[in-house]
C-alpha cells in the first residue's frame, strides 16, 4: 500500500545562529486537513521552525517537503504562492492602510475584481470587522489587528494555515471567537498553532508537539501530554533526560 | 604632493624608487580616507545617526585652522588644537539643537543634517566670501633619487594611525569608553544603571565632530579651502563607512586602506577624477558582495 | 469620502488645471512664462521622486543621474535624429533601461535602504566626474559633442511631432512641458489606483507581510523605480529643450538636494505636494538669488531644517490635517444643538 504523501514533512530540519542551535534535527509530519498544537516554553524553537516553513529564515541543514516538494530555502513570496499562510508572532499587518485594503491585498492575487470583492466581504464578516472595515489598522486594538492578519491569510486561501499565538492579547471573548473560526478554518485546511494559553488550546487540541531547546520532546493527545511529568518539567525550567 | 612623473624607464633603481613614491602616495590616499571617516565612523558606528552635514564639519575645522594660522597662531595649535575644539563645540551645539529632536528617525536626520550642511555653507560663504588664503604645507620636502615627496604625507600616515590607536584605546580601556559602547547597545539599561544616556549622545557627537574637525585641520595645508570642499568629502566618506561596516576601527582602517589603495591606483593610471570614479565604483560592488561592509563578513564582533 | 465625490473632485481639479494651461500665455509675460515653463520641468523631475518615495519607499539621493541623463540623451539624439520625437522617446528610455539595471542590482541584492540611496547619490557623483571631463572634440555620439564642462548648447528644441522644420515657439514650449506635467501626474494617479500601485503601496508598508501574501518585493520596488526613472529622464529631455543647453551641472549634488527639500516641504506621501514644493522653492529662489544679503544656501538649509523640526509632514497634509479637522469641528446642518450633540457623541 504506498503511502499517501503528507502535506507538511520535514527531516532533520536545523537551523543554527552563530553558536545557538534554535532547531535541533526537528522531524515533522502533518497530514491534509489536520490541526497540530505546537506547544513548549519560551525559546524553545516554535517561532523559528514556522519562519523556516515560510521562507523567513533559511534552514541551516536538513528538508522541508510540501505536498512533497522541497521548499527549504525558497523565497517567502514562492512558499506563499503554494499554499502556506502565516500569522506571525508579532502581527505584521499593514497598519497605515484601512483595514479592507489589508484584505483586498491578500485576495486580489488569486481572484478576479468581482470574486476579490466577493471574498473580502467575506472574511471581513468572519473576522467580525465589517463595520470598521475603514478604518487604519494601525488604530486596532491588538486583538483587532491579530483578527485582520488572521482575515488576510484567511483571504489568500492557503492550504496550510500557521498561527503563531493567534490569542495573545485577546479578551475571553476574542479568544473563543477564534477558536471558532479556527475549528471552522480546519473543516477544509490543515492547521499548525503556536500558543501558551492552554485553556485555549484545550478548546481546539487533538494532537498536541511539545518543543523543547529545539527539537521536539514528545507528540500525543492534549490530555496524554498535560499529564505528562517531562511537559510539566521542561515548563518549570527543570531540565530533563533527553 | 609627491610628483609622480611618468617615468623614462631607467632600470631598476628607477622602478624602485617609483614603486616607493606610489607607495607613499597609497599610503597618503588611505591616511586622508582614515582621518575623514573616523568621525564619521563613530557617530554613525555608534550612534546610527547620519550626519550629512560631515563634509561641512571638515571644511569648518579647515577654516578654524586656515583663520587662527593666517592670525598668528602656530600652524601646530591651529591644526591640532584650534581646529578640534572649535568643531567639537560646533558639534554639541549641532547635537543639542537638532539631533537630539530626531533620534529614532532616520530619514529626518538626514535631511535635517543636509540642510544644516547647506545652512553652513551659506553662512561660511556670507562672511568669508568664495575664498579664502590658505596656509601652505609644513615639513618641507625630501627626495627618493629622482622623486619628491613630501614629509607631510608621512605625518599625515602618522597621525592617522595615532588616532586609530587612540579611539580604540579609548574605547577599549576607559569607562567613558564602555560607557558610550554600553549606552549605545542599550540606553535603556543604561539608563537604569545610572548613566544620562543623552549626555552620552551628546559627549559622542561632539567627539566624532571633533575628530572631523582635526582631519579638516590636517588636511587644510594641502587641499583648496573653499565653502564647498565638504561636498567632495561626504560622499567617499559615507561610501567608506558604509563599506567598512559596524566595526569602527577594523572596519573604517581596512575600507580605508581598501579604496585608498584604489583610488590612488586609479589616479595613476589615468586621471584624478577617474581614480575617485573606479574608488565609486569598487564601493558599489564591495557593498553588493558584502551588504554589511567589510566588518561584517571579517572582524566580527571586533571594535 | 464617497468614490463617486472623490471621482468628481479629480475630475475638477484636472479641469482646472487644464484651464490654467491653456490661458496662462495670455495672462503673463513672455519672461514669467519661461519661468513657469522651467519649474514645470522640474515639477516633472519633483514628481518622479515623490511617487518613488512617497509611495514606493524608496528613497534615491540621486534622481538627478536619470534627469541628467535624460537631457544628454535628448540632446545627442535631437542633434543626431534631427527630430524630437524619437529624441524625447529615447530620453524617456535610456534612463529607464539605467534604473533597471541599478535597481535589479540594488533589489536583487537584499541591499538595504539606507544604502540604496548612498548608491544612487555615488552614480550621480559617478556621472557628473564623468561628463565634465569629456571637454575635447573626441568626446562625440555621433554628430554630437558632450562637450564637458561646457555642455552642449544649440541643442535642437521640441518640434510638432513628424514635422521638424516647425520648432514650438515659447507658448508652444509651456504647452508641451505644462500638458507634460499634467499628463504624467494623471498617469501616477491611474498607476496608484491600480493593483500593481497598491501592491506597491503595500510593499512599503510592510515588505514582509507584501512577501508572505505572495507578491514578490523585488520586482516590485524594481517596477517603481523603472517608472521613476523614465519620468525622471522626460523631466531632463523637458529641460534641455526649455534652455536648448544641457551641461554636467544637470548631476549636480545641489540640485539632489534640491528636489528631496521639495518633497519635505510640499509633502511626502502626496503626488501634489512634490509639485508645489518644487514651484514654491524655485520661485524663493529666483528671488532671493536677485538679491545680495541672504546666501541661497543659507536660506534653504534654514527653510529644510525648519520643517523637519517643525512642519515634518509637509505642506500638503498638514493642510490636509487641519482642513479636516476644522470640518469635524464644524456644526454640519441642523442647530447648534445638534451639532453640540454630535460632537459630545463623538470620541
Amino acid at each position: 500500500m504506498a503511502e499517501p504523501v503528507p502535506l507538511l514533512r520535514t527531516k532533520n530540519l536545523t537551523m543554527r545562529f552563530g553558536g545557538v542551535v534554535a532547531s535541533n534535527n526537528v522531524d515533522f509530519t502533518l497530514g491534509e486537513v489536520e490541526l497540530r498544537c505546537l506547544i513548549g516554553p519560551n525559546g524553545a524553537g516554535k517561532s523559528t521552525f514556522f519562519k523556516m516553513l515560510t521562507g523567513q529564515l533559511v534552514p541551516s541543514s536538513g528538508t522541508i517537503a510540501f505536498r512533497g516538494r522541497p521548499i527549504a530555502g525558497a523565497a517567502s513570496h514562492e512558499i506563499a504562492r503554494l499554499g502556506i499562510g502565516i500569522k506571525t508572532q508579532v502581527p505584521n499587518v499593514f497598519n497605515g492602510l484601512p483595514v479592507r485594503e489589508n484584505i483586498w491585498l491578500a485576495a486580489r492575487r488569486r481572484n478576479t475584481p468581482t470574486q476579490t470583492k466577493r471574498l473580502v466581504d467575506e472574511v471581513l464578516h468572519k473576522i467580525r470587522l465589517t463595520e470598521r472595515a475603514n478604518e487604519l489598522v494601525g488604530y486596532l486594538s491588538h486583538g483587532q489587528r491579530q483578527w485582520v492578519e488572521i482575515g488576510t491569510v484567511l483571504a489568500g486561501e492557503p492550504e496550510l494555515i500557521l498561527l503563531d499565538e493567534p490569542a495573545a492579547g485577546m479578551t475571553d471573548e476574542e479568544t473563543v471567537r477564534t477558536a471558532e473560526i479556527i475549528r471552522e478554518i480546519n473543516t477544509t485546511r490543515a492547521l499548525i498553532v503556536v500558543e501558551h494559553d492552554m485553556q485555549f488550546i484545550k478548546m481546539i487540541a487533538k494532537t498536541v508537539t511539545v518543543f523543547h531547546q529545539g527539537q521536539i520532546l514528545m507528540e500525543d493527545t492534549i490530555d496524554v501530554v498535560m499529564r505528562d511529568q517531562r511537559v510539566r518539567d521542561v515548563y518549570l525550567g527543570k531540565r530533563i533526560a533527553a | 604632493m609627491a610628483d609622480t612623473a611618468i617615468p623614462c624607464a631607467e632600470g631598476p633603481i628607477r622602478s624602485m624608487e617609483l614603486a616607493i613614491i606610489i607607495a607613499l602616495d597609497v599610503l597618503n590616499g588611505a591616511a586622508s580616507l582614515v582621518l575623514l571617516c573616523l568621525g564619521l565612523a563613530v557617530i554613525f558606528g555608534m550612534m546610527r545617526i547620519i550626519n550629512l552635514a560631515h563634509g561641512e564639519f571638515v571644511m569648518l575645522g579647515a577654516y578654524a585652522t586656515v583663520i587662527s594660522a593666517n592670525a598668528g597662531v602656530n600652524i601646530w595649535i591651529a591644526m591640532l588644537v584650534v581646529a578640534p575644539v572649535f568643531v567639537g563645540i560646533v558639534g554639541i551645539i549641532v547635537e543639542r539643537c537638532l539631533i537630539r529632536f530626531l533620534y529614532g528617525r532616520l530619514v529626518d536626520t538626514m535631511l535635517a543634517t543636509w540642510g544644516l550642511s547647506l545652512f553652513i555653507i551659506g553662512l561660511v560663504t556670507t562672511v568669508y566670501g568664495n575664498t579664502i588664503k590658505g596656509v601652505p604645507t609644513p615639513l618641507g620636502g625630501f627626495s627618493i633619487g629622482a622623486y619628491r615627496s613630501s614629509y607631510y604625507t608621512l605625518f599625515l600616515v602618522a597621525m592617522a594611525l595615532l588616532l586609530l590607536a587612540l579611539i580604540y584605546a579609548v574605547l577599549r580601556y576607559t569607562r567613558f569608553g564602555l560607557i558610550s559602547r554600553a549606552t549605545m547597545q542599550n540606553p535603556g539599561m543604561a539608563a537604569a544603571l545610572g548613566i544620562s544616556p543623552s549626555r552620552v549622545y551628546m559627549a559622542t557627537f561632539g567627539i566624532g565632530a571633533a575628530i572631523t574637525g582635526l582631519a579638516g585641520g590636517l588636511l587644510a595645508p594641502v587641499s583648496g579651502v573653499v565653502p564647498t570642499m565638504g561636498a567632495a568629502y561626504v560622499a567617499k566618506a559615507f561610501i567608506t563607512v558604509v563599506g567598512g561596516g559596524s566595526a569602527i576601527i577594523a572596519g573604517t582602517a581596512s575600507a580605508s586602506m581598501l579604496f585608498g589603495f584604489i583610488n590612488q591606483i586609479g589616479a595613476y593610471f589615468t586621471t584624478p577624477v577617474f581614480g575617485e570614479v573606479t574608488l565609486f565604483l569598487s564601493a558599489i560592488i564591495l557593498i553588493r558582495l558584502l551588504p554589511q561592509g567589510i566588518s561584517g563578513r571579517f572582524f566580527k564582533r571586533n571594535l | 469620502m464617497p468614490a463617486v465625490v472623490r471621482g468628481a473632485l479629480n475630475l475638477a481639479a484636472l479641469a482646472l488645471a487644464v484651464i490654467v494651461l491653456v490661458a496662462l500665455p495670455d495672462l503673463v509675460e513672455v519672461f514669467d512664462l519661461m519661468q513657469i515653463t522651467l519649474f514645470a520641468a522640474m515639477g516633472v523631475l519633483a514628481l518622479s521622486l515623490g511617487f518613488i518615495w512617497g509611495f514606493g519607499g524608496i528613497l534615491s539621493f540621486g534622481q538627478t543621474a536619470f534627469f541628467g541623463i535624460g537631457g544628454y540623451t535628448y540632446a545627442v539624439a535631437a542633434i543626431n535624429l534631427g527630430d524630437s520625437t524619437g529624441a524625447i522617446a529615447l530620453a524617456i528610455c535610456v534612463p529607464a533601461i539605467v534604473a533597471g539595471m541599478i535597481g535589479y542590482f540594488a533589489f536583487y541584492g537584499r541591499i538595504s535602504d539606507v544604502y540604496l540611496g548612498v548608491i544612487t547619490l555615488t552614480v550621480t557623483l559617478i556621472l557628473f566626474d564623468a561628463v565634465n571631463s569629456t571637454a575635447g572634440d573626441e568626446y562625440r555620439i555621433g554628430k554630437a559633442a558632450l562637450g564637458g564642462f561646457n555642455g552642449m548648447p544649440s541643442v535642437p528644441t521640441f518640434n510638432l511631432p513628424g514635422d521638424p522644420s516647425t520648432v514650438l515657439d515659447p507658448t508652444q514650449g509651456w504647452y508641451a512641458t505644462g500638458g507634460a506635467l499634467i499628463v504624467v501626474y494623471g498617469l501616477l494617479r491611474l498607476i496608484l489606483g491600480s493593483r500593481f500601485g497598491r501592491i506597491a503601496v503595500a510593499v512599503r508598508e510592510n515588505e514582509v507581510r507584501a512577501s508572505l501574501l505572495g507578491y514578490d518585493p523585488r520586482i516590485i520596488r524594481l517596477a517603481v523605480f523603472v517608472i521613476g526613472g523614465a519620468i525622471a529622464g522626460l523631466g531632463g529631455a523637458l529641460y534641455t529643450n526649455w534652455g536648448a543647453f544641457v551641461s554636467p551641472t544637470i548631476f549636480s549634488l545641489s540640485l539632489s538636494a534640491e528636489i528631496i527639500i521639495w518633497i519635505t516641504v510640499g509633502g511626502l506621501g502626496t503626488l501634489i505636494g512634490p509639485v508645489i514644493g518644487c514651484f514654491l522653492i524655485q520661485y524663493l529662489t529666483s528671488q532671493i538669488g536677485s538679491q545680495q544679503t541672504f546666501n541661497s544656501n543659507l536660506i534653504l538649509g534654514a527653510i529644510l531644517i525648519a520643517f523637519v523640526l517643525l512642519l515634518p509632514k509637509g505642506l500638503i497634509p498638514t493642510l490636509r490635517d487641519l482642513v479636516m479637522k476644522a470640518a469635524r469641528a464644524l456644526p454640519r446642518r441642523g442647530t447648534a444643538i445638534e451639532a453640540s450633540e454630535k460632537l459630545v457623541g463623538a470620541k
